[in-house]
């Protein structure tokens, strides 16, 4: 069975599209590969997408996410060639998560290193008077 | 390995967060992708087939808006196949022009009721936020094994 997948990279990242692409290429298997400004899409036998995808996030482990997609690549049903332009559906909800990513992609690296993360959110405390004062004077004095 | 639904369907991080630690991640898009293979269906998922109405209707009445109806019969099969959810809270991004309020608040009730291990959580504003979210969802998903 078929299956699509994107390939997308953080805005942290310092893999480009165009490095997922060749690193897919080298691999030889027989994937379509589309290579767009926020990564890839591929597009090939189920198995073949599979191990193509460890290989790939192997290349950048915190910073390169992968999601499923319903459509193969240039399917006129979504192709904006086809539509006349305009956002793809599903845009929006990329778009919103991208923003994201950079933030997910260091609680991923965290998280591999091992960092213990604290229950609460000490440095959201506000200052007290006292400490605010202090930091006055330390400032302009 | 477990099937875990995400919520929002179409989420992007917590799909590639599930898949990370070697579960299942139950998303719309491979519902879609059924149908894409469908002959005759012109643009799924706006497009349905006569059945697609019978099978939202197991979820909400007949006269609850088509929309919830429709929406369902691509989340109902996904909702029962499900042995665990993420599910992100109040996020604006699942109420837009292709969003549907009703349907999220069902699917969250149908979720509750299963009675299946549910981690409900907010999209992170900051790195400290972010650090716990992944926490939070790997430790989540390494309990389910």
């Amino acid at each position: 069975m078929k299956a699509t997948k994107y390939v997308v990279t953080s805005q942290d990242s310092d893999v480009l599209p165009s490095d997922i692409a060749l690193k897919i290429y080298e691999l030889g298997r027989e994937i379509n590969v589309k290579e767009t400004c926020f990564g890839v899409i591929i597009d090939g036998e189920e198995e073949d997408i599979e191990a193509t995808v460890k290989e790939v996030r192997a290349m950048d482990p915190s910073n390169i996410f992968i999601k499923d997609r319903g459509f193969p690549p240039g399917d006129p049903r979504r192709c904006r060639g086809h539509r006349g332009g305009g956002a793809r559906p599903g845009f929006y909800m990329m778009q919103h998560e991208s923003e994201i990513l950079p933030l997910i992609s260091r609680g991923l690296a965290s998280e591999a290193e091992g960092e213990e993360v604290p229950s609460s959110i000490g440095a959201k405390k506000r200052p007290s008077l006292e400490e605010l004062e202090e930091m006055i004077e330390e400032e302009f004095s | 390995m477990v099937k875990v639904m995400v919520y929002p369907p179409t989420s992007m991080i917590l799909a590639d967060l599930v898949e990370r630690t070697g579960h299942e991640a139950l998303v719309v898009s491979k519902e879609v992708r059924k149908k894409v293979n469908t002959p005759g269906l012109d643009s799924p998922p706006l497009n349905m087939n006569p059945d697609d109405p019978k099978k939202g209707l197991k979820y909400a009445a007949v006269d609850v808006p088509s929309g919830v109806r429709g929406r369902m019969s691509l989340l109902g099969p996904m909702i029962e196949e499900a042995d665990a959810a993420i599910v992100i809270k109040g996020d604006s991004c699942t109420l837009g022009c292709t969003g549907c309020a009703r349907t999220n608040e069902l699917t969250r009730f149908l979720l509750r009721t299963k009675r299946i291990p549910l981690l409900e959580l907010e999209y992170p504003e900051d790195e400290f936020q972010a650090k716990q979210f992944v926490h939070k969802i790997r430790e989540f998903l390494e309990g389910l094994n």
